[in-house]
């Protein structure tokens, strides 16, 4: 299968460069995954996880919040506020995630209240996904 | 002439000092490491968000689009943000920061504007607080942060946003120390507020933008601040470890040539007693 350059960096360190298969993004709109030779496309991102097959077909998750995906002819970049390899990932990590978000949603005013909550609802979907 | 005992004193003074400044050279060679480390590991991302944020601002209409891009169309008042080290011990570093700040601060003052200043770091602001005392919003102490993470550089972003959206000033600048080498800190002044943008990249492909192009920018631009802030932090952090490393380089060798020189006299001094008290002997034996 054809493969592409794929960067995901987030603002201390670079967490994947390399080739890549296929990259599943959940973007703004809705997840959406990047294959080789893709339209340029460039996406805000809600909080979610991102799936990479690597050039050898091994599948990688980072959990991520906060950012753009960056699909240009050069390939795809990811910048990411914040980026947690899925292993690392734990409940902690998570619950500390939607405490801020509930914050939020508390701080917002009334034409940001939505955007909030919609992100708060989406980290505790998340939290289900994944029984912790 | 200093007795013998003095001399002994001054000389146990002066190596117990070059251990201090030696063991405060070594801890600056190590954090220095992991300074350059981190700021080396921020580089790829914001170099890719200045990138796209060029990009974007490039397909956005001249004089429109939000305000933090385009600036509020004022320039009647400025905020310098000055970002110093929290200790001293490091040669020059922190002073040619402020200097910088209070050269263009005293410029822009003569041209009849106004000028509004936030200090990040205690040093900066006990030097700028002689000459500007009322034109200090705020100083942002980073005392307790242990290490520079973007988490630190986010509030002094929001605060910096928050103040422009309030309408405090019009344009924002941004100085540090830009990390060249070890013995080479530049430092550097940076405009926030409008963002200064590099080169345009003509061949940027026509993007399909998700939501849409404005919204994104709207996004992306507090992200590139806060970017831009933690950047300066980190050049900031290595410089100052730079500089405080050759200060403290030059310390200690100064201490050792110090201490040899007064070794060598208070060997002069123990001789020529010693011949005096010979002399003496020997004339008082004669006399007998």
């Amino acid at each position: 299968m054809a493969v592409f350059p794929f960067e995901l960096v987030s603002p201390d360190k670079v967490l994947f460069s390399g080739p890549a298969q296929a990259v599943v993004i959940p973007g703004h709109e809705g997840d959406f995954q990047v294959l080789s030779d893709h339209a340029p496309t460039m996406s805000a991102i809600r909080p979610g996880v991102v799936g990479v097959d690597d050039a050898n077909g091994k599948h990688h998750r980072v959990f991520v919040r906060g950012g753009f995906a960056d699909v240009n002819p050069l390939g795809l970049t990811i910048l990411a506020e914040t980026a947690i390899p899925f292993e690392d990932l734990n409940a902690a990590h998570l619950d500390q995630e939607i405490k801020n978000a509930e914050e939020d949603v508390v701080d917002a005013t009334e034409d940001q209240k939505q955007a909030a909550q919609e992100k708060l609802d989406r980290l505790r979907e998340l939290k289900d996904t994944m029984n912790l | 002439m200093p007795s013998l005992k003095e001399l002994r004193n001054r000389i146990a003074s002066v190596r117990s000092t070059q251990k201090i400044t030696k063991a405060m050279q070594m801890v600056a060679v190590s954090k220095l490491r992991r300074a350059q480390a981190a700021a080396e590991a921020a580089r790829p991302y914001a170099l890719r968000v200045e990138s796209v944020l060029t990009n974007l601002a490039s397909a956005a209409t001249p004089g429109e689009g939000p305000r933090l891009l385009t600036g509020s169309g004022a320039n009647q008042t400025h905020l310098l943000v000055v970002c110093t080290g929290e200790r001293g011990l490091c040669g020059g570093f922190n002073t040619a920061i402020v200097r910088l700040a209070r050269d263009k601060a005293t410029a822009l003052a003569s041209e009849g504007k106004t000028v509004k200043i936030v200090c990040v770091g205690k040093k900066g602001f006990e030097q700028l607080r002689r000459t500007h005392e009322k034109q200090i919003l705020e100083l942002i102490d980073l005392r307790a942060v242990r290490a520079i993470t973007y988490e630190t550089a986010r509030p002094i972003a929001e605060k910096i946003i928050g103040l422009f959206d309030s309408g405090e000033f019009d344009v924002c600048t941004l100085f540090f120390s830009r990390f060249r080498s070890v013995i080479s800190q530049i430092p550097t002044a940076l405009q926030l507020i409008p963002p200064e943008l590099g080169e345009v990249n003509d061949k940027a492909p026509s993007y399909d933008y998700e939501p849409d192009e404005s919204e994104i920018l709207t996004q992306l631009l507090p992200q590139a601040l806060t970017v831009r802030v933690y950047r300066a932090l980190l050049e900031n952090a290595a410089s100052f470890f730079g500089s405080q490393m050759s200060a403290m380089d030059n310390a200690t060798r100064n201490a050792g040539e110090m201490a040899k020189k007064y070794t060598l006299r208070y060997n002069r001094t123990r001789q020529a007693m010693i011949t005096k008290e010979l002399i003496e002997i020997i004339s008082g034996a004669e006399a007998l």
